[in-house]
């Protein structure tokens, strides 16, 4: 009875935290302008299907609507096949949030446990852990997501998965350090002390209260990796044509920089506004979930 | 402190052994074969075993990686599949562009950010401020090549000013410096304002105003002067990710850097040269990171005798 009760009041406990940050976030002009604008993003992501016809708008060519500048009919002009750069580039939001996303939750499924055995255990286990981390870091991760995705050939699942494995060493660090810093706290030293198993104190007590680093970062990553993952598809390297991503887009657009400078201007436009956005997000997140990081 | 520098010089040993091995360990997953790279799809089944055998490509991973890093010490880093060169003069032929792009890209983001950086601090919450964060939290979101492509479209295309591709004079690398120069910008505006806020609110620059010392001194030497470090350090993040990482603008203005080489390499499973150029970047980038290290010394004499003590 007692132990219901008490895990009622940390429910509640939890929901208000949860409440408060939202009221923080909510007061945050630019973080709630990021958060709309994301959330019609991820609207068009998911309904793109439903919007345009892929065969039809997406993928079809039209050898008399070449290279149109924007106009009333095609607000964004059209590309080299006579394809409309509104209904490619607005498909194309959807290449784009999943690469970016499943990377970092993927990143964040194999750093965080990773990052968090390290500062728990710490000792020759953490400094052995650290140094590997550190060797990853020494080659650039652009480049190590090129040499990855080249190794596993050109898809999207290989330049998420290269793009996870170059997140990696930015999670298991970030987690690292703020579970050294929570590990010490007198309530670890207690649950410790009446005996709860380490895996217990790790799930339940040290890593809820590293949350707001991670979930940051995470958010800020995801941009990262958005950028990241459309310089692969420009070099050819990341989601091949004529999927409409728009690395994949810029990347056509290089031959049509005198003729055709839309084709250029918008995709980047949208990677961009992407990238604000969730970097606004991510700002108001981490003003909302610590008020001292505040600038 | 000489001690010092020879301990991390040392230190930059075990690094390019981990690296080398972690690629070498990679490469060795690639489904391509060396044999066929080199001699090409015509070559017949003894053909490719006589080649495979010759060059000890039959032998265990760690007996080729050893006999590999040997030859690292004699300056041999093995032979260019795709046009026979060794690969050792091939790094040494794309390195200098490769350089002068990463010290160019340096000079413009040191010009721009750093007085941007102080002046926001100084100024702090005024407009200029909000300028100067809202230009970082653009540059930020900005895919670097696509501003290359942007200034390619105003500099070369319409007002025909600059070469938008190619290394054929200094002019090629102006707008290159200033795709990655400009990229560079957000982070360091952001790093020398922070920075300067810190220092700014100490008490001994209360001293300094009232003893009577002007402002522009208070501001370039006393303050300026104790927010070198996260600068400095800042600044050296950027020229070891320039050595490594500007693939993208080497490739959007076609600069024959090392880069941009090793992306070709990389396209035409020249895995000779991929291995090669790895381990030779990452002796860059830790010779790089040394350099900010012993910067510190001189920047600051607390760090000095910390390293005296070492």
């Amino acid at each position: 009875m007692a132990k219901k009760q008490s895990s009622a009041a940390a429910a509640s406990v939890k929901q208000n935290r949860a409440l408060e940050v939202w009221k923080q976030f909510r007061r945050n002009k630019g973080a709630m302008v990021g958060l709309v604008i994301l959330i019609l993003l991820i609207l068009i992501a998911i309904f793109a299907d439903v919007i345009w016809d892929y065969e039809q708008d997406i993928i079809a060519t039209n050898s008399k609507a070449r290279l149109i500048s924007p106009c009333a009919e095609h607000p964004f002009g059209t590309d080299n096949f006579g394809r409309d750069m509104l209904a490619r580039i607005g498909y194309g939001t959807r290449y784009s949030l999943i690469i970016g996303f499943s990377s970092v939750v993927i990143g964040l499924l194999v750093g965080v446990p990773v990052g968090a055995a390290s500062g728990y255990i710490g000792g020759k286990f953490d400094t052995i852990l650290m140094r590997f981390v550190d060797t990853f870091t020494i080659i650039p991760s652009l480049l190590m997501t090129i040499i990855l995705v080249s190794i596993m050939g050109t898809s999207m699942i290989n330049l998420i998965i290269a793009l996870s494995i170059s997140a990696i060493p930015v999670f298991t660090r970030i987690t690292r350090a703020s579970v050294m810093v929570t590990r010490n706290n007198d309530y670890i030293e207690s649950a410790r002390a009446i005996g709860a198993p380490t895996t217990t104190i790790l799930l339940k007590h040290v890593l809820p209260n590293c949350f707001s680093p991670i979930l940051v970062q995470a958010t800020l990553r995801v941009g990262t990796a958005i950028i990241s993952a459309a310089g692969l598809s420009y070099i050819g390297l990341g989601v091949p044509l004529p999927t409409p991503e728009w690395g994949a887009l810029l990347s056509a657009s290089k031959s049509f920089l005198t003729r055709a400078q839309h084709m250029c201007l918008f995709p980047g436009l949208a990677i961009m506004i992407t990238v604000m956005v969730i970097n606004l997000v991510g700002d108001g997140l981490r003003d909302a979930l610590d008020p001292k990081l505040k600038r | 402190m000489l001690k010092y520098v020879l301990k991390r010089i040392l230190m930059i040993i075990p690094v390019v052994i981990a690296v080398s091995l972690i690629v070498f360990f990679i490469m060795d997953f690639v489904p391509t074969d060396a044999a066929v790279t080199a001699l090409g799809d015509g070559a017949s089944d003894e053909q490719l075993e006589e080649y495979r055998e010759a060059h000890g490509l039959n032998d265990p991973l760690l007996v080729r990686y050893v006999r590999y890093m040997a030859g690292v010490l004699r300056r041999d880093l093995g032979t260019s599949y795709a046009n026979n060169m060794p690969v050792w003069d091939l790094f040494f032929k794309k390195f200098p562009t490769t350089l002068m792009l990463a010290a160019s890209s340096v000079l413009v983001t040191v010009i721009l950010s750093l007085p941007l950086g102080i002046i926001a601090a100084v100024k702090e919450n005024t407009l200029v401020d909000t300028a100067a964060s809202t230009l970082s939290f653009v540059g930020l979101a900005m895919p670097n090549f696509w501003l290359g492509l942007l200034l390619i479209i105003l500099f070369s295309v319409k007002l025909g000013w600059l070469p938008s591709t190619g290394a054929a004079s200094w002019k090629s690398f102006i707008l290159p410096a200033f795709t990655c120069g400009t990229g560079n910008m957000a982070a360091l505006t952001r790093t020398t304002r922070s920075a300067m806020l810190d220092v700014l609110k100490q008490d001994y620059l209360r001293t300094a105003r009232s003893k009577g010392v002007s402002e522009r001194r208070i501001i370039m030497k006393h303050a300026l002067k104790n927010a070198q470090i996260p600068i400095v350090t800042m600044i050296g993040i950027q020229v070891s990710t320039l050595i490594g990482g500007a693939v993208l603008t080497e490739r959007v203005f076609a600069l024959p850097g090392v880069g941009s080489f090793l992306v070709d390499s990389i396209l035409k499973s020249d895995f000779e040269v991929v291995t090669g150029f790895i381990i030779m970047l990452a002796i860059f980038v830790s010779v790089v990171l040394l350099i900010v290290d012993i910067v510190y010394a001189f920047l600051d004499p607390r760090i000095k005798a910390q390293y005296s003590k070492s």
